[in-house]
């Protein structure tokens, strides 16, 4: 028995595709997650009592349980309350409510750290409370928060790989898949790990980029 | 109409934070094109009193009339306090500046950016009419040069100064200093106090929360001394730094080792 990645890489066309699945589902949901996120936060610090708490239970709830069980639960479950998904997009809504729980909670302590004073100075020259969200608190905020938020992204690019048990073609499953038709398991779950962790390094200079780019916005 | 005497008249203000009362019964007036000194130790309730001038804390009782109009809430004929229209609060409010103790520019915007958020945001003025306007402010204090700089590029003297010429984009009548040189090395302080003894000649109306006594003294029309949450004394700097001199304030003034306050002990 030898160890040979070759026999991997004979199927590069389905690789391929199914990286390109990983990579769309990855960014559409850690954008739409950071957007909702964001709503999320937003409502919580300015909006009613009542829809503040709701919005605390359910990111309470996707945070204190298992992605997997969710995914499991949306895609299985969901077509008991009428809610039929095929994998993709239920991997994709799955995968976007869990970001928007804890990018909800990055954002929320993004808000909180914005000093009292820059609000006031806000105040004091007369803008709004909706300029002062728009032109003060969320540009601080996001160079507050950036870092963390790059985190996540590298976190829910690694969760991606839970999507395969709702058969999403993805990177895991397919190359598992190619794998095991090949009495190659070995090789095809090193060839996905050295995969993340290009695409995890990748996102991380990418995020330490930015951070520098934008370190002059901010203060040390 | 004409103009009330005081910028600034304070009637029975009163602040407290759940049980506890920092301001008790403040009766003051600020005199108009006049730089007025608040003095006191901490906890004084100085830095309260100048934020309830500002509307970053609301009284909770009594009034405020800037330049005769009444800032937040109004006492009618019966006596009962009301809450004014928030139109007019931010009317009131916009001839009143600010310069705090920690700067607070936003990080995310140049020194000019700064200078002109305002006057874009709030009075939506073109952006080649607000940097006109902005880049004025910015040479009134010096910092020309130093218009299209980050804050964070910027030494604190040069920040606090950006600030002022923030406050003064949108005209004021009357501009508050909390502390405007506590976070500054010793060093740094001096430019910021000259740009306010330039403001102060100029006739500008200032409030300023100070520890610098020897600024207080020499730049201040009037001293107005707090100690727990009361006006304890209220005068010229003659009046009140002359001998006989207030127990009270000679204490006070016996805890500062600079060398504006120990020049002034030294006569006494």
């Amino acid at each position: 028995m030898s160890f040979d990645v070759s026999v991997i890489l004979g199927a590069l066309p389905a690789i391929l595709s199914g990286l390109q699945i990983t990579l769309g589902i990855w960014l559409a949901s850690t954008a739409m997650g950071a957007v909702l996120g964001f709503v999320v936060a937003a409502l919580r610090h300015f909006g009613p009592q009542p829809l503040a708490l709701a919005l605390r239970l359910a990111v309470e709830v996707l945070r204190g349980t298992p992605f997997l069980v969710q995914i499991f639960l949306l895609y299985f479950g969901g077509p008991f309350i009428g809610l039929s998904l095929d994998p993709v997009p239920a991997g994709l809504l799955g995968l976007s409510l869990y970001a928007a729980a804890y990018f909800s909670e990055i954002v929320r302590a993004g808000f909180a750290a914005v000093p009292r004073g820059h609000v006031e100075a806000a105040q004091c020259v007369g803008l709004s409370q909706a300029q002062i969200v728009r032109r003060i608190l969320v540009p601080e905020m996001t160079m507050l928060v950036l870092p963390q938020a790059v985190n996540m992204a590298v976190i829910l690019l690694k969760e991606t790989a839970v999507l395969s048990i709702i058969a999403v073609p993805e990177a895991t499953a397919t190359i598992s898949a190619i794998g095991s038709q090949q009495y190659a398991f070995v090789e095809a779950l090193f060839l996905l790990a050295v995969i993340y962790w290009g695409l995890v390094e990748a996102c991380g200079r990418a995020g330490q980029a930015l951070e520098c780019r934008l370190s002059k916005f901010r203060f040390a | 109409m004409t103009l009330p005497s005081s910028a600034i008249a304070i009637r029975g203000l009163c602040k407290s934070y759940g049980k506890a009362e920092v301001l008790h019964d403040i009766d003051l007036e600020i005199a108009r094109g006049a730089t007025t000194c608040l003095i006191g130790p901490s906890g004084s309730g100085k830095s309260t009193l100048l934020r309830c001038i500002a509307f970053l804390e609301e009284a909770t009782r009594g009034t405020i009339l800037i330049n005769g109009q009444p800032l937040g809430f109004e006492e009618q004929p019966d006596g009962k306090r009301v809450r004014v229209p928030a139109h007019q609060i931010r009317r009131v409010r916009s001839g009143i500046g600010m310069v705090f103790q920690q700067f607070n520019l936003w990080p995310h915007m140049t020194a000019l950016g700064n200078v002109t958020e305002a006057l874009v945001t709030v009075n939506g003025l073109s952006r080649a009419e607000a940097e006109a306007r902005g880049m004025a402010q910015l040479r009134r204090v010096g910092l020309e040069a130093r218009a299209r700089h980050y804050p964070s590029e910027l030494s604190g003297g040069q920040q606090q100064r950006v600030a002022i010429a923030r406050a003064l984009a949108l005209e004021p009548k009357i501009l508050l200093f909390d502390e405007p040189t506590a976070s500054l090395d010793p060093e740094l302080t001096g430019e910021v106090l000259n740009v306010m003894r330039d403001l102060g000649a100029d006739g500008m109306t200032m409030v300023v929360v100070t520890h610098e006594i020897g600024f207080a003294a020499t730049v201040g029309r009037r001293i107005v001394f707090l100690d727990h949450g009361r006006v304890l004394l209220n005068g010229t700097p003659g009046e009140l730094f002359a001998a006989p001199r207030h127990p009270r304030l000679t204490q006070f003034l016996e805890t500062y080792l600079d060398r504006g306050a120990a020049m002034l002990l030294k006569p006494a």
